[in-house]
């Protein structure tokens, strides 16, 4: 039921509708520069919408703010120029990527924080323990039992 | 009539599941067989039970009747017949009704099929599993009654969402709820081993079939979501990282990971903790995955309160389950101490490597999905966190996984080295090269990103495929292929369950060369995107059986030659207002061009053209992973009847 349900919520809310979003009439004449707007675009929330960025979004907001990224860049602005313009407008919540600051440290660093927890509890299982026993136990090995077991343990999987 | 017994059979379900959830406890605390042996007939009495009741449902939305409240909501006489069917499940009630189906189906497929897992063990898996069912009976017969009445009787249903009415959106919820529920006997299993207090190898052989099982079809479930959204909803993405689709994706990482920490559990008796806490942790994501969905917390905060009943329900139920089997697994956890050691280079430290990074993995997805929740309950700060969040985390934690997948294959127990691997996966890496110097002279202006990951993906297809031949071949050159074809169905499936992988990753790494053209086009004009031309040749109006289309025609033709004709359009369905978009595909190899159309101004129409090559690896890499996960229940090892077999012939060798 994953998109299924969401698309229920968006059909009963009647906020957007899965039509083709961007059309050929508002698009810049420049390649470059629309292709610009397309990349800010993808990053930008239609603010009525589930969770769909306004270059997907039919919803007349969507449009709007369409135009407004294409008179910025049109006008010069850069893109996290053009990104800023809208922030101030609409609040850090148009941005699809949240900001890197010390209210989202938690969101970008956790996921990263738990690899490194991660890593370090897993050393337990590791070394330490483990290879000084074995080692101690090939130092009283004969040469014969060494190769024999060099034998077995580097062939097999 | 039908319906009440459908009702009344689900009243009966929730009091054999209390009794089954309870009796078989007390009979394992004070020794008494007689009560233990309680849960296999209630296992298979609660299945008929709620097939009885799952069946009136259906029957009543087979036949329209609209005195049932949810089939006036979800139905309509012209509706065709497969639609009427789906529509069942294609509602909260209903599809909750086939969430406990698919719960007691697994209890009394443990019944069935278990004879191999030892009595007690069975006894209190099939009553825990009992006790998750009676906790979601009361949870629709409190709050979401499919069988509730109405009177007067409407004339007319309101049918099913439009959006719903697809053949794809039919099969999906019936596949994903196997995967999302099946997780619930693994946890059901892993919570009976804490009550017994033994946990060992033999448990990690027992409950791989039932992982295995709820994997493949998870994978085969989103997978199947996937495509859907990437055909019907018209802007040609396979992935949004929506809420929905992110709580069905985290109990697939995770249950990922206890595929693999099962395996070290099992071969070495290590990773015991870990693999049990999983195993309570992937249902638990599933039962927290169903929580957000079905409260409406996701949509925002405040759509919480439109339906505070069924949002509270499910918390319960999963702080209940959650809370119960940690307490049990902080009161058993020391004793689960020990295991084998190993060295970090070790097939162990390559699957402790994977178990690392799908958690890590698992937990960008959990924190990015629930963070802005948080926040704005606790600061009142409104933040987003959609795909840009997600590429910029999840990738990089899943990249190093997919590049080691071809090494942990190769490496050696205990203890192995990476220099001999380096040289033994020479075929693969040279592959790799190829492909990439192949495509970055032949396309040009080929994104860097989209050069390494299709060599990335080929790596891994041929690293994979690659081990069979290296296993195959060990020991001399003779008998290749019986040796080949005697090689364990586990270590073919996990060779071929890896190159979906790697053909998925070629899939998503070729998205870099999509082409996209917007146009307006009127009768008459062409279009050219990739080496296909499409030429416009009008708009129709057709009635179907529900709804009303507005298609158009264009020929695509290949180096001048007609190759398809495609009929893009929109639907109205009668009684919604909403239109909603039929995408147009050609399948050319693995590529497809994809059209949707837009609004029409006068004469002119816009238009959405696009050439994707290799799109369907996509999919073609998962469905390759659940059919892999499929054969792998097939390993002798795991063969459910085998010891029995075994035991018998001792049996007879001993009377002898």
């Amino acid at each position: 039921m994953t998109r299924a349900r969401v698309l229920f919520l968006l059909v009963v809310i009647g906020l957007s509708q899965p039509v083709a979003a961007l059309s050929p009439s508002e698009q810049l004449k420049d390649p470059a520069q629309e292709a610009r707007a397309r990349d800010i675009s993808a990053e930008l929330r239609c603010l009525v919408c589930q969770n769909q960025s306004i270059d997907d979004s039919d919803a007349d907001l969507a449009k709007d703010l369409r135009r407004l990224v294409r008179e910025r860049i049109a006008a010069g602005d850069s893109n996290s120029a053009v990104k800023d313009y809208l922030v101030t407008r609409y609040g850090e919540f148009v941005l699809l990527k949240p900001m890197f600051n010390i209210q989202n440290a938690l969101l970008w660093l956790l996921p990263f924080l738990i690899l490194g927890v991660g890593i370090v509890a897993a050393r337990r299982l590791f070394s330490g323990e483990s290879i000084a026993p074995v080692a101690a136990i090939r130092a009283e090995l004969t040469e014969e039992e060494k190769a024999e077991l060099e034998r077995l343990t580097t062939d097999k999987s | 009539m039908i319906v009440e017994l459908g009702h009344f059979a689900l009243v009966l379900a929730l009091l054999v599941s209390i009794a089954t959830a309870v009796l078989p406890i007390w009979g394992e605390r004070t020794g008494n067989r007689r009560y233990l042996a309680v849960a296999g007939p209630g296992s298979v009495i609660q299945f008929v039970l709620v097939s009885i009741s799952f069946v009136a449902l259906t029957w009543a939305y087979l036949g329209s009747d609209f005195s049932v409240r949810n089939v006036y909501e979800n139905s309509h006489t012209d509706q065709p017949m497969i639609y009427r069917f789906s529509g069942v499940w294609g509602n909260h009630e209903g599809s909750i009704l086939l969430w406990v189906l698919i719960l007691v189906l697994f209890g009394a497929c443990v019944a069935a099929f278990g004879r191999s897992v030892p009595a007690t063990l069975r006894a209190l898996t099939i009553a825990i599993q009992s006790s998750i069912t009676a906790a979601f009976l009361l949870f629709i017969l409190f709050t979401s009654n499919p069988f509730a009445r109405m009177d007067p009787v409407p004339l007319e249903g309101r049918s099913l969402n439009p959006i719903l009415q697809d053949f794809g959106l039919a099969i999906h919820p019936p596949l994903l709820y196997i995967g999302y529920v099946g997780f619930s006997i693994v946890f059901s299993f892993a919570a009976a081993a804490l009550i017994i207090g033994r946990i060992d190898a033999a448990f990690a052989r027992i409950v791989r079939p039932w992982i295995l099982i709820a994997w493949a079809t998870l994978t085969a479930g989103i997978a199947m979501g996937s495509y859907w959204a990437y055909y019907e909803l018209g802007w040609g993405g396979f992935w949004f990282w929506d809420p929905v689709e992110n709580a069905s994706l985290m109990p697939w990482l995770s249950g990922t990971a206890l595929l693999h920490s099962a395996i070290v559990m099992e071969r070495r008796d290590a990773l015991k903790i870990w693999t049990i806490l999983l195993a309570v942790l992937t249902f638990s994501l599933s039962l927290l995955g169903t929580f957000l969905v079905r409260s409406g917390v996701l949509t925002s905060v405040h759509s919480f309160a439109s339906d505070p009943a069924r949002g509270v329900f499910i918390l319960i139920i999963l702080c209940a389950f959650i809370g119960g089997a940690l307490a049990l697994f902080a009161a058993r956890g020391p004793q689960l101490a020990g295991g084998a050691l190993f060295s970090p280079i070790s097939r162990e430290g390559s699957l402790v490597l994977n178990n690392l990074f799908l958690s890590a993995a698992c937990a960008a997805v959990f924190i990015g999905t629930l963070y802005p929740l948080a926040l704005e309950a606790l600061t009142e700060a409104k933040i987003s966190v959609g795909p840009p969040f997600f590429n910029a985390t999840f990738i990089p934690l899943t990249l190093p996984l997919v590049l080691a997948m071809p090494f942990g294959q190769q490496l050696a127990w205990k203890r192995g080295a990476l220099l001999p691997i380096l040289t033994r996966l020479f075929v693969a890496i040279l592959a790799g090269f190829v492909v990439a110097a192949l495509v970055a002279g032949f396309v040009q202006g080929a994104p860097v990103v989209t050069i390494l990951g299709i060599a990335l993906g080929v790596f891994v297809v041929v690293g994979s495929l690659d081990d069979l031949r290296i296993r195959a071949s060990r020991g001399g050159s003779g008998a290749f292929f019986s040796r080949l074809f005697g090689l364990p169905k586990s270590i073919i499936a996990a060779a071929f369950a890896h190159m979906g992988v790697g053909l998925m990753v070629i899939g998503i790494a070729a998205t870099g060369f999509h082409e996209e053209k917007i146009a307006s086009m009127a009768p008459g004009e062409t279009l050219t995107v990739g080496r296909f031309e499409l030429s416009f040749d009008g708009l129709q109006r057709q009635p179907g059986p529900n709804y009303i289309a507005t298609s158009g025609t264009f020929t695509v033709r290949e180096g001048g030659r007609v190759v398809a004709e495609l009929h893009p359009g929109k639907r109205t369905y009668i009684g919604k207002s909403m239109p909603t978009s039929e995408t147009g595909r050609h399948t050319s190899g693995l590529g497809q061009v994809y059209l949707a159309i837009g609004d029409t101004h006068g004469t002119r129409t816009d238009v959405r053209a696009y050439w994707k090559p290799w799109v369907l690896l996509i999919w073609l890499g998962p469905l390759v992973m659940t059919l892999a996960g499929l054969y792998s229940m097939f390993d002798r090892r795991l063969r459910v009847a085998a010891p029995h077999r075994a035991k018998a012939v001792l049996a007879a060798g001993a009377a002898e």
